[in-house]
């Protein structure tokens, strides 16, 4: 799921890329159409989606939530996660670099079709929120035995 | 220590990709700086305890990373923000901090490290006095 996704994005945190990115868009090299709900490269939280036969993941990479200030919901195959991280800034100190990001979040991410809203399953664990979505079994592929 | 932990690694479903063809990803982190010490707080989720290493040399700080989720067989991508498992950060100490007494601590993907400074180079407060 990471490796071979360099037809993606290589290193959202590399800034070179996001210069090249910022320039790109200066430029409007990618003036086609883009989702209405998507959101800057290197937002907080950045997800991953990944599809096998049985069950569709999604990560969700949101480092010092609690896992009860998240909000996970599908309806159909549109699936919503939110949430709000509170990162307050210890006001006796001296910042020298404030990179993390923190406050509320709403992400919107549009599934497959053939997802079952009602067995959706999901947990947190080390700043990872895995939510895994079961397909309908209709659109697995069946080996047919040859006779 | 380093080649422990890898063998480890691989025994683990989550780990597919050969090591060393992914790019190293680039933690964000807060740093700032009290009266005591330094504080580096930084981002790794999907990193656990055992897939983290730090590592002081000379004057140099690493922290180094792999995010080890789990993928059910025959996981394709969909769309990926996270384009590598390998996270890896280095900062340069100064003298002052006592690379002996840092601490770690990791909670919900959050990383604290706590460098003191050396006691005797606590700043001390110095009373201006008028007249």
């Amino acid at each position: 799921m990471f490796g071979n996704l360099t037809a993606f994005d290589s290193d959202l945190f590399d800034p070179l890329e996001l210069m090249r990115r910022e320039f790109g868009q200066l430029l409007d090299d990618r003036s086609g159409p883009r989702g209405i709900r998507s959101v800057i490269a290197g937002s907080y939280p950045a997800i991953n989606v990944g599809a096998s036969p049985e069950q569709i993941d999604v990560y969700v990479f949101a480092a010092g939530l609690e896992a009860k200030s998240i909000d996970v919901s599908v309806q159909k195959n549109l699936l919503t996660v939110s949430g709000e991280r509170k990162l307050e800034p210890d006001s006796e100190a001296h910042y020298y670099r404030r990179e993390r990001r923190g406050g509320a979040f709403h992400r919107v991410i549009t599934l497959p079709e053939d997802v079952d809203p009602d067995r959706v399953t999901a947990s947190y664990r080390d700043g990872v929120l895995r939510i895994t979505v079961a397909r309908h079994e209709a659109v697995q592929p069946k080996r047919i035995e040859v006779k | 220590m380093n080649e422990k932990r890898d063998i480890k690694a691989q025994d683990h479903r989550a780990i597919q990709e050969p090591a060393g063809q992914q790019p190293y990803l680039r933690p964000a982190a807060d740093i700032y700086e009290d009266s005591g010490g330094i504080t580096v707080e930084a981002d790794l989720p999907g990193v656990s305890r055992e897939r983290l290493n730090i590592e002081v040399d000379g004057n140099n700080l690493t922290i180094d990373g792999t995010i080890g989720v789990e993928m059910p067989d025959g996981m394709e991508a969909l769309h990926a923000e996270i384009g590598s498992t390998h996270l890896r950060r280095s900062f340069t100490l100064s003298n002052e901090l006592e690379a002996d007494k840092i601490s770690a601590e990791l909670k919900d993907g959050v990383l604290r490290l706590y460098l003191p400074k050396r006691e005797e180079l606590q700043p001390r407060k110095i009373e201006v006095t008028t007249g």
